[in-house]
């Protein structure tokens, strides 16, 4: 299981990557920048998943004794809880300025918008 | 074409990097020894039965504080972003009514979603669930009810408020823990209490609804101020 | 019962792919949005699957719901996107 998900957060990092590179709308380009980084949050949940083993909360099915040989390792869930928070953070702030480009522009194609090129 | 090839020759190498990472990969048996350490003692230490709660909350803390300082930013940014120049945009457009079972459906449905926000914040430190996510669905609350009269328009003052008043009282819960306890953000002001009660793990489950509360009034003032960016 | 498991996984793989495909390929925007909140919603299960409830729960609260209303917002405010 902890390769299948690693495999696919790669696969989905490349996509959306490979999305935002070559398409021309800025939406679009954000579009892909969210599947990339659902990618990335899928291959740091799998790298901290071990076989037969279950997520790390105590009760009664898993008493506090033996935890140790019990529990998955609960750093990078408590790291990804961190970056799905942040990821809405930066989607909503790209999402904000996209806004104000069409509002200045009129277009949202990123080609068209050439102010500082030469 | 250039641009293409480009293109490809950096996805290909990525990919190939990727590759090598997949393919190189052993699962660990056993667990490392921060891992180790937190399995062993959140349970004694911090009394919590969700060890991510209390990692998240106190043994990283201030890793929190500074993810919920940037979270801030980005509403206030929004805020400054989309405030500019509003005033002659003011809308009067006539919207058609929403229909009734989306009103009535909302009516029922915005209490319920609140209580279910509250219950999984301040049971953050039992089970799966806490601050982060009870504050996305306080937040949604707000966001069904935007839908149902997009003209709505919520306070920013109470929301404003709402926000600074947890900040100051995460960061207070944290400066007493530097009086009463051993270090900033502990969470053992309060005593631990039974294991698995609501009433257990110190100050850990006040501190994460704070957390909770500041969340939803960030996400809120962020969907709040896009939702008042509508063309006249 | 661990072949059951697996195979699930691979299928919400595959399925994730495909989703991605769409959501860089669609010829409609929103239709690329509603398919990245899709992405969203099967990395929320298969968080689940690799023993992680707190993470699949935030995925699904914000990943999936939050990011995708954000999108669909701000299209609503560009008159869908196409200039």
């Amino acid at each position: 299981m902890d390769w299948i998900a690693m495999a696919t957060g790669f696969i989905l990092i490349l996509m959306g990557l490979y999305g935002a590179l070559t398409n021309r709308n800025i939406l679009r380009i954000i579009v892909s920048f969210s599947v990339a980084n659902t990618g990335v949050n899928l291959v740091l949940v799998a790298v901290g998943y071990m076989r037969g083993r279950t997520a790390p909360i105590l009760d009664e099915a898993v008493p506090m004794t033996d935890a140790v040989t019990r529990i998955i390792d609960p750093l990078p869930q408590a790291l990804v809880l961190t970056a799905i928070v942040i990821g809405l953070g930066v989607t909503a702030l790209m999402l904000t300025y996209a806004y104000k480009l069409y509002e200045e522009k009129g277009t949202l194609d990123i080609s068209k918008c050439r102010d500082l090129k030469w | 074409m250039i641009r293409r090839f480009a293109v490809f020759l950096l996805l290909l190498g990525l990919g190939a990097i990727f590759a090598d990472l997949l393919l190189g990969y052993t699962p660990s048996e056993e667990l490392n020894l921060t891992a180790r350490y937190y399995a062993e003692h959140t349970a004694q230490d911090l009394g919590a039965a969700n060890i991510v709660t209390a990692i998240v909350v106190t043994y990283r803390g201030l890793d929190t504080l500074g993810e919920v300082t940037v979270l801030f930013l980005t509403a206030t940014i929004i805020g400054m972003v989309l405030a500019r120049g509003r005033k002659h945009r003011a809308l009067q457009r006539q919207l058609p009514a929403a229909g009734e079972l989306l009103t009535t459906g909302s009516r029922l449905l915005v209490p319920l979603i609140l209580l279910l926000g509250v219950y999984v914040f301040v049971n953050g430190h039992l089970t799966p669930g806490g601050g982060f996510q009870g504050g996305a669905i306080v937040a949604s609350a707000a966001l069904l009810l935007l839908l149902t009269d997009p003209l709505k328009r919520f306070s920013h003052r109470l929301i404003a408020v709402m926000e600074a008043v947890s900040g100051l009282f995460f960061i207070g819960l944290g400066v007493l823990g530097l009086v009463y306890a051993g270090g900033f953000l502990d969470s053992r002001v309060l005593p631990n209490g039974a294991f698995g009660t609501l009433f257990s793990a110190g100050v850990m489950p006040i501190i994460y609804s704070f957390i909770g509360l500041k969340v939803g009034a960030e996400f809120t003032s962020m969907l709040t101020h896009l939702a008042e960016t509508e063309q006249s | 019962m661990n072949t059951v498991l697996l195979s699930i996984g691979v299928l919400l793989a595959v399925a994730m792919i495909g989703v991605a495909w769409l959501t860089i390929r669609a010829t409609r925007i929103a239709t690329a949005m509603l398919a990245a909140g899709l992405v969203s919603l099967f990395a929320s299960v298969l968080f689940l699957f690799l023993a992680a409830p707190d993470v699949a729960m935030t995925e699904a609260a914000i990943g999936s719901g939050l990011t995708t209303f954000l999108f669909f917002f701000v299209l609503g405010r560009v008159r869908g996107g196409q200039s």
